[in-house]
């Protein structure tokens, strides 16, 4: 959904583009044999090659290239059997070789597209232009020393994946969906583990504004964003900025800045002008890697079910809606809980219960469903006992509270508490006679045409039941004796 | 009796074999001759007790009948290539005091062949020079004199300190590396033998980069059978450099059969440079004669791209070099100049202190050739025309089997001579560069002496990967030619 903003003189339209740098999940670095674990002590996991050493040369991982490779296919795009790393020149103190390796002109991966999931439950198709594979630079930290600034070089080398899209995003919330998408299918793949917070997934968000379908305009980027919350609110406030310096007669200057975190602002980094001429050429310490469609094959013969693969079949499958369908596939772990309670139960149900009971429960308490103090085979428990009419949904809503406070089976709870439905006929007729003896001025107004009085009398009937009456017999009776 | 540092390696291997002496005899008369010959400034670093320590456990190992392939010979190491716990500068300011933790591939696969190891040979700042003049730590000079004056001669480069050590006999073989003719042109002016193997047949891990695309290690001696020795203790497929080829080393000792009839000699119209010295042409014809002589088939062929070879090199060779280079930045190792400015001011301090002008020269001109705006014009059309004469040598050698040039186009100069002119210096490779442009390997031999005395080369280059025809050639070569001069030096101090 294109979302207009209104300016001073008229609407404007946002034109965002976005790079993602994705770390794979893989035990050595791109080029070295070094480990790569997160958190290790400063310098821990650097090889004689990750800190350019004299005469150190770079051996391609052919795990990283597999999960390129993977990840490449996943977003339905080309792979380029022979692709060709760079070095991209440049100077700085946690770049110990004094160039990155990357891909410049060649990249592993080509143009592909992926699907991205809208509020409303809409789709709309996000075009990839390219993913290439690049070793991470390291860490410099200013913060240690007074005067002093110290580097840790345990990056230094790890394999990122940099997925880049085309402009076709049109809002903050777009660009949300779309990077939710793109870490659910690294989840999917286990190409990445989309950490955002521990920095193993990160992005730069490539912003202009324009009258709607006008040219695009001039460009910022803002670097190095490393959650989705951070990047909705440095879009809203770099679009708004941008339209206040064209409204103002002035230029938008092409130029790399950065989100302040605390201020909510983005301020500039470097202009086009300083930024780097980064001397792009081919790496003469590698050869041009060439892959053979065999080896694609093989990839593709084992790939995992993908998030919009799972979405489709959940609607065909399961009668799902759009929107619930790209709520339970937007995690891998909530795909893979919904699977286990909809297995031999009611899918509805399975449904229902996990987006808003339990969804809600997690949100309100602040957790992740790996963490969910119910247990999907537990949540399959209280189905079970809703479809074959042992509780009805409104006790099993009470037993959910419970069990989501105590992990309880919900058996257990319905057991203890003495929860299970009344269903014998002889005693629901038994309370709906004593409340249509209690009230005959109401009865009278029902008969008289005030249709709404029914679900009056239901209510009574469940509160003296105290929620136990079965409420479709309730209905029943009640019918037959107001007739 | 000849003295043993007079032996071939070769015959010392035979020597050692035979009892007639031990590696620690062997080692301790060069580390003599090194100490009388400290003049030449051969070494950067001199590693008498390491040599020592790996004579006598060479001699051990003999004794129990594990004989390598270059088993208690002593040899030079370029100091280009990495040796754990010793010394490694690349002749560079930058690097003074840097001692790796590690032994580059090459040197490692010598060691576990025997090779025992005086030091570590001095060299142009990085590879880059053919003089050996642009070493931060002083220039090697040539052991040979012109008969009519005492002036000092360069060795060539860029390594001179291999070449003039060898030559001086203060070392039986030695390491070097050929990036646009840094093992044949020093060959040449020293009146020995040294090959620049197929690009991709030794390991270039370890080996301090210059020009990675270029760059090939390779040996020294002071015949075509030593050299051959010493390169099948070099080669081999090594995992670690991805541009290292996987294929099996031949027995380069049994390809030198002396038999060259029928094979094809073919020799490039495009070689008769402007202003070469007639002596070097005629040196050539005689050259062309003894292949006839021994019954080679002497073919006219063409690489019509030759004259485009030096400006391609003096393209890419900078280009990768301002790129390898960049790790030389004061942060992690070796020197580091910090005025208390920020990290940009050390960076400038550190390379401004820490490279030699001929470096900083080759720096400013990759950067330049790679930067937005001139890289299309400069760097993207080299690599066009380095495939042009890469396909000529490929059409040439349809036509014939090896290829016989000049090594350089003069003879050694002396230290004043020529030094203020860079692209005059760069003319020196005009006839090394086109087959290191095409990867492919050559050989330079000592043909002769020219009017005063100074030893002059002949250059055989071959097939990608064929080796062994190249040595095959040059035995015959070498046979023909009979060089038997040797340096005032040896002249001197045997007198």
């Amino acid at each position: 959904m294109t979302e207009l903003i209104q300016g001073e003189t008229g609407t404007w339209e946002m034109v965002i583009g976005l790079e993602i740098h994705a770390q794979v999940t893989s035990n050595s670095k791109l080029f070295s044999g070094a480990a790569t674990a997160f958190g290790a002590s400063p310098n821990s996991q650097v090889s004689l090659v990750d800190a350019a050493m004299p005469g150190m040369l770079p051996v391609i991982n052919e795990y990283c290239v597999e999960q390129a490779v993977r990840t490449g296919l996943a977003l339905n795009a080309k792979i380029n059997l022979t692709s060709v790393f760079e070095r991209k020149n440049y100077f700085y103190a946690d770049l110990p070789q004094g160039y990155q390796i990357s891909q410049f002109e060649t990249p592993i991966v080509g143009e592909g597209s992926i699907e991205i999931d809208l509020a409303d439950g809409s789709t709309k198709t996000v075009e990839i232009e390219r993913l290439h594979l690049e070793q991470d630079a390291g860490k410099s930290l200013h913060d240690q020393h007074p005067s002093k600034s110290y580097v840790d070089l345990n990056r230094s080398g790890n394999a990122l994946m940099e997925i880049v899209s085309k402009p076709d995003l049109r809002s903050a919330d777009e660009v949300a969906s779309y990077v939710s998408k793109i870490r659910a299918i690294l989840r999917y793949l286990g190409s990445c583990d989309g950490n955002m917070d521990e920095g193993s997934m990160r992005c730069d968000v490539n912003l202009s504004i324009r009258r709607p379908n006008d040219e695009l305009g001039t460009r910022t980027e803002i670097k190095n964003m490393n959650s989705i919350r951070f990047i909705k609110q440095a879009i809203a406030y770099e679009a708004s900025r941008q339209i206040d310096i064209i409204e103002s007669g002035d230029k938008v200057v092409q130029e790399t800045r950065l989100f302040d975190t605390v201020t909510g602002e983005t301020r500039s980094m470097r202009s086009k002008e300083d930024a780097n001429d980064y001397r792009y050429f081919p790496d003469p310490d590698l050869l041009p890697l060439v892959i053979e469609q065999s080896f694609v094959d093989a990839i593709n013969d084992n790939m995992p079910e993908l998030p919009d693969e799972k979405k489709h079949r959940y609607i065909n499958d399961y009668g799902m809606n759009a929107y619930d369908a790209s709520v339970l596939i937007a995690e891998k772990s909530r795909a893979e809980y919904f699977e286990i309670v909809v297995k031999n139960r009611d899918a509805k149900l399975a449904t229902n219960w996990l987006t808003t009971e339990l969804l809600g429960a997690l949100k309100k308490a602040e957790k992740d469903i790996e963490d969910s103090p119910v247990s999907a085979e537990q949540l399959g428990g209280l189905i079970e006992l809703i479809s074959n009419n042992t509780i009805s949904g409104r006790i099993a809503k009470e037993v959910f509270a419970e069990m989501f406070e105590t992990s309880a089976d919900a058996i257990t709870i319905v057991e203890e508490k003495g929860l299970k439905q009344v269903t014998d006929t002889g005693a629901i007729e038994a309370i709906v006679d004593e409340v249509l003896a209690d009230n005959p001025d109401k009865i009278e107004q029902y008969k008289s045409g005030k249709d709404k009085l029914f679900g009056f009398f239901v209510g009574q009937v469940m509160k003296k039941s105290q929620g136990k009456a079965n409420p479709a017999m309730v209905n029943q009776l009640l019918q037959d004796k107001l007739k | 009796m000849t003295a043993l540092t007079d032996l071939t390696i070769k015959q010392a291997l035979d020597g050692l074999n035979n009892g007639d002496f031990t590696s620690v005899e062997l080692t301790n008369v060069h580390l003599d001759a090194i100490e009388s010959a400290k003049e030449l400034n051969a070494f950067v670093t001199n590693t008498p007790e390491q040599a020592l320590e790996q004579a006598k456990a060479s001699d051990t190992k003999r004794a129990n009948g594990e004989v390598g392939v270059l088993e208690g010979i002593p040899i030079g190491m370029k100091d280009l290539f990495c040796t754990e716990g010793v010394q490694t500068t690349a002749s560079s300011k930058i690097l003074e005091g840097f001692t790796p933790q590690y032994t580059s591939t090459v040197a490692q696969n010598m060691f576990d062949q025997g090779a025992v190891m005086l030091g570590k040979t001095n060299l142009d700042e990085f590879a880059m020079g053919s003089s050996n003049m642009t070493s931060a730590f002083g220039n090697v000079i040539n052991p040979w004199k012109r008969n009519n004056d005492n002036k000092d001669i360069v060795p060539g480069g860029s390594s001179g300190g291999s070449a003039a050590g060898v030559a001086a006999r203060i070392m039986m073989g030695a390491t070097g590396t050929d990036t646009g003719g840094s093992i044949r042109q020093p060959a040449s002016f020293c009146g020995i033998t040294g090959i620049k193997p197929t690009y991709g047949r030794c390991s270039r891990w370890g080996v301090i980069a210059f020009s990675s695309s270029l760059d090939q290690p390779g040996p020294f001696a002071r015949t075509v059978e030593d050299n051959a020795i010493m390169l099948q203790a070099m080669a081999g497929f090594d995992k670690k450099d991805s541009t290292s080829v996987n294929r099996d080393v031949p027995n380069y000792m049994s390809a030198m059969t002396g038999d060259i009839r029928g094979l094809k000699v073919g020799i490039p119209k495009e070689y008769r440079v402007d202003g070469m010295p007639e002596e070097i042409e005629s040196l050539w014809q005689q050259g062309i004669a003894w292949m006839k002589d021994a019954g080679a088939e002497i073919v006219d062929i063409s690489l019509p791209h030759t004259k485009y070879a030096l400006p391609t090199y003096y393209i890419i060779a900078p280009a990768e070099c301002s790129s390898n280079l960049a790790r030389y930045d004061g942060v992690r190792y070796g020197m580091r100049v910090n005025d208390g400015g920020n990290l940009d001011d050390m960076y400038e301090a550190t390379r401004a202190a820490g490279f030699g002008d001929e470096v900083k020269r080759r720096i400013m001109i990759g950067t330049y050739v790679l930067s937005a705006g001139h890289y299309d014009a400069y760097y993207n059309k080299a690599r066009r025309v380095r495939k042009q004469i890469w396909n000529d040598f490929n059409q040439a050698y349809k036509k014939c089997d090896v290829i016989l040039t000049p090594t350089a186009p003069s003879a050694a100069f002396a230290m004043d001579d020529d030094m203020n002119d860079p692209i005059k210096m760069y003319l020196n490779d005009v006839f090394t560069v086109p087959a290191s442009l095409a990867g492919m390997p050559g050989i330079s031999i000592p043909a002769g002496l020219d009017k005063d005395g100074l030893p002059l080369g002949l250059q055989i280059l071959g097939r990608p990967f064929d080796e062994e025809t190249v040595f095959r050639t040059a035995g015959v070569l070498e046979e023909a030619a009979n060089f038997t001069a040797v340096p005032q030096l040896i002249v001197q101090k045997a007198a």
